[in-house]
């Protein structure tokens, strides 16, 4: 422990203060003990502007130690510009181990997706919020959405998926979707895909949600009810994939759409690479032929993953990274 | 020892990894009630205060919190030296004006409702009790549902609060505003977050 502390000449451990993580871990117990409540906290200036997950980069910092396996996701790729800096960020400042194995995290840093593989207990899920009130767009005036949520006055949230009901006839809300914590608090599950919303219900690992310019933090326990709004006629519905994923042929995992060239071709790839390139890599996974609309030869499946079918092209700095 | 070397010696000898160890600890405690997290001894300070309760209160407690100390803990000027040195935290005039309460007999202690419950608004204005127990196994048994838990969780605390589970059903029932505990014990501790619901068993 002590090498360590000597080593990092340069930043605390972690980049922030002691006295600011005192702050932020003060705020993450009592979101824990609230479930879905936002508490309000001092959040800081970080080396990255808004909208990159200070608030979730803040919490990590908060709560990461020497012995944190961190793996960081962005829209569920580990290999996005977001993703790939932010566990940089930790590598450098914190001197962590980070890793895209979800099942062998501690720390997942996540920018609107749940990974596919289960959680389990132990584990930390950190979402990057950006309007973490959900009423915000109905009623914007602070004063009176804490209001709101104290008198448990949720009404404008139910008229609002009615409109989406009496517009398009089913409700149209596809990320953001909102939540009912433990029966009390509605809270905005971050822009997950409602994909996603099952997989928090009575999720065993530890969910905490960071707003660095909305300075808010928010938790939902493990083994907590968190139930998607809907009404009884219009049940809550997950989205549904025609075709299952392009490389490894998985069914009921969330798919990207991946333009491929200039003629309308495209397919349908997992959203989690972690989750695909595993299936891929493994021999026992039944290989999916290519389905891929207009794709060509791209379409035809390799066993391992090729740089060809990334879905996004690789930046600078990237390969720096040793993992 | 004078006080004011007893004071400056016993708090953490590795301020950031060790502050930030009692913090996990306390999450998944928080995060699991009646789990019982195990911590080493991390700080020494002057009795009455215990090692656990006190590395508690040097991970959370800064200038910004203003801690209540309980009667017994009030006596003794060397533990007012120690928290001010090392957490330079004020100390609360009433338990209603706290942000954290230190606790060394809890049997003793006054109503959970005297301290501040927070706000239906704002809820998370309310104080952490820190409590300090002897051990967390062989008390009377409190059977724990809510969030966090599983189906259940047993943990039997010793010379907890008189008429404890009838004064925390009513925490319970000013949710979203109550308090919240953390109990210390030597080696170890557990967290009662203000969610977390006593089963009263059926006889």
């Amino acid at each position: 422990m002590s090498a360590q502390s000597t080593d990092i000449a340069t930043y605390n451990f972690a980049y922030l203060d002691e006295q600011t993580k005192r702050m932020i871990r003060r705020a993450i117990l009592k979101g824990i003990a609230i479930p879905g409540y936002q508490v309000p906290f001092a959040s800081r200036e970080m080396p990255m502007p808004y909208g990159w997950g200070t608030g979730g980069v803040q919490v990590t910092a908060s709560i990461i130690g020497p012995d944190d396996v961190l793996k960081v996701i962005d829209q569920g790729a580990d290999d996005t510009t977001n993703a790939v800096s932010i566990r940089a960020f930790f590598k450098k400042v914190a001197k962590v181990e980070v890793t895209t194995d979800t099942a062998r995290a501690t720390i997942i840093q996540t920018r609107h997706r749940i990974p596919e593989h289960s959680l389990t207990a132990g584990q930390v899920l950190v979402f990057q919020v950006p309007i973490p009130e959900p009423l915000r767009f109905l009623e914007p005036r602070e004063t009176e959405t804490r209001k709101m949520h104290a008198l448990e006055e949720y009404g404008l949230m139910h008229v609002k998926l009615y409109e989406d009901i009496a517009k398009h006839g089913r409700i149209a809300t596809t990320y953001a979707y909102p939540v009912k914590v433990e029966g009390r608090y509605v809270m905005d599950p971050s822009p997950t895909p409602k994909f996603d919303n099952p997989k928090m219900h009575r999720s065993p690992a530890l969910q905490l949600f960071g707003a660095g310019r909305e300075k808010r933090i928010y938790a939902v326990p493990p083994f907590t009810d968190v139930v998607s709004l809907d009404f009884e006629d219009h049940p809550f519905e997950v989205q549904t994939f025609d075709q299952p994923c392009a490389l490894c042929g998985a069914e009921n995992v969330y798919l990207d759409e991946v333009i491929l060239d200039d003629h309308g071709g495209h397919m349908f790839v997992c959203s989690d690479t972690d989750h695909c390139e595993k299936r891929r890599g493994d021999p026992t996974t039944p290989l999916w032929g290519g389905r891929a609309e207009g794709a060509g030869d791209l379409a035809t499946t390799p066993a391992t993953p090729t740089p060809a079918l990334r879905a996004d092209p690789p930046h600078k700095g990237e390969g720096k990274e040793a993992e | 020892m004078d006080i004011a070397t007893q004071s400056i010696e016993g708090g953490f000898a590795d301020p950031v990894f060790n502050a930030q160890t009692v913090f996990r600890a306390i999450m998944d405690a928080m995060a699991r009630p009646g789990s019982v997290q195990a911590l080493p001894q991390l700080a020494q300070p002057p009795a009455p205060l215990a090692a656990t309760a006190a590395a508690v209160a040097l991970s959370l407690c800064d200038n910004d919190t203003p801690i209540w100390l309980d009667p017994r803990l009030q006596a003794e000027a060397s533990v007012k030296a120690w928290l001010g040195f090392h957490t330079g935290a004020p100390l609360a005039n009433t338990p209603a004006d706290a942000h954290f309460a230190l606790v060394a007999n809890p049997a003793e202690m006054a109503a959970l409702d005297g301290f501040s419950q927070g706000t239906q608004e704002y809820p998370d204005r309310s104080t952490t009790l820190i409590l300090l127990v002897d051990d967390l196994a062989s008390g009377p048994s409190l059977l724990l549902e809510g969030p966090g838990i599983e189906k259940t969780a047993m943990i039997a605390p010793v010379g907890m609060p008189r008429h404890f589970v009838e004064q925390w059903k009513q925490n319970n029932q000013r949710f979203p505003r109550g308090v919240d505990i953390i109990l210390a014990a030597p080696g170890s501790l557990a967290c009662l977050p203000r969610t977390t619901r006593i089963k009263t068993m059926e006889a």
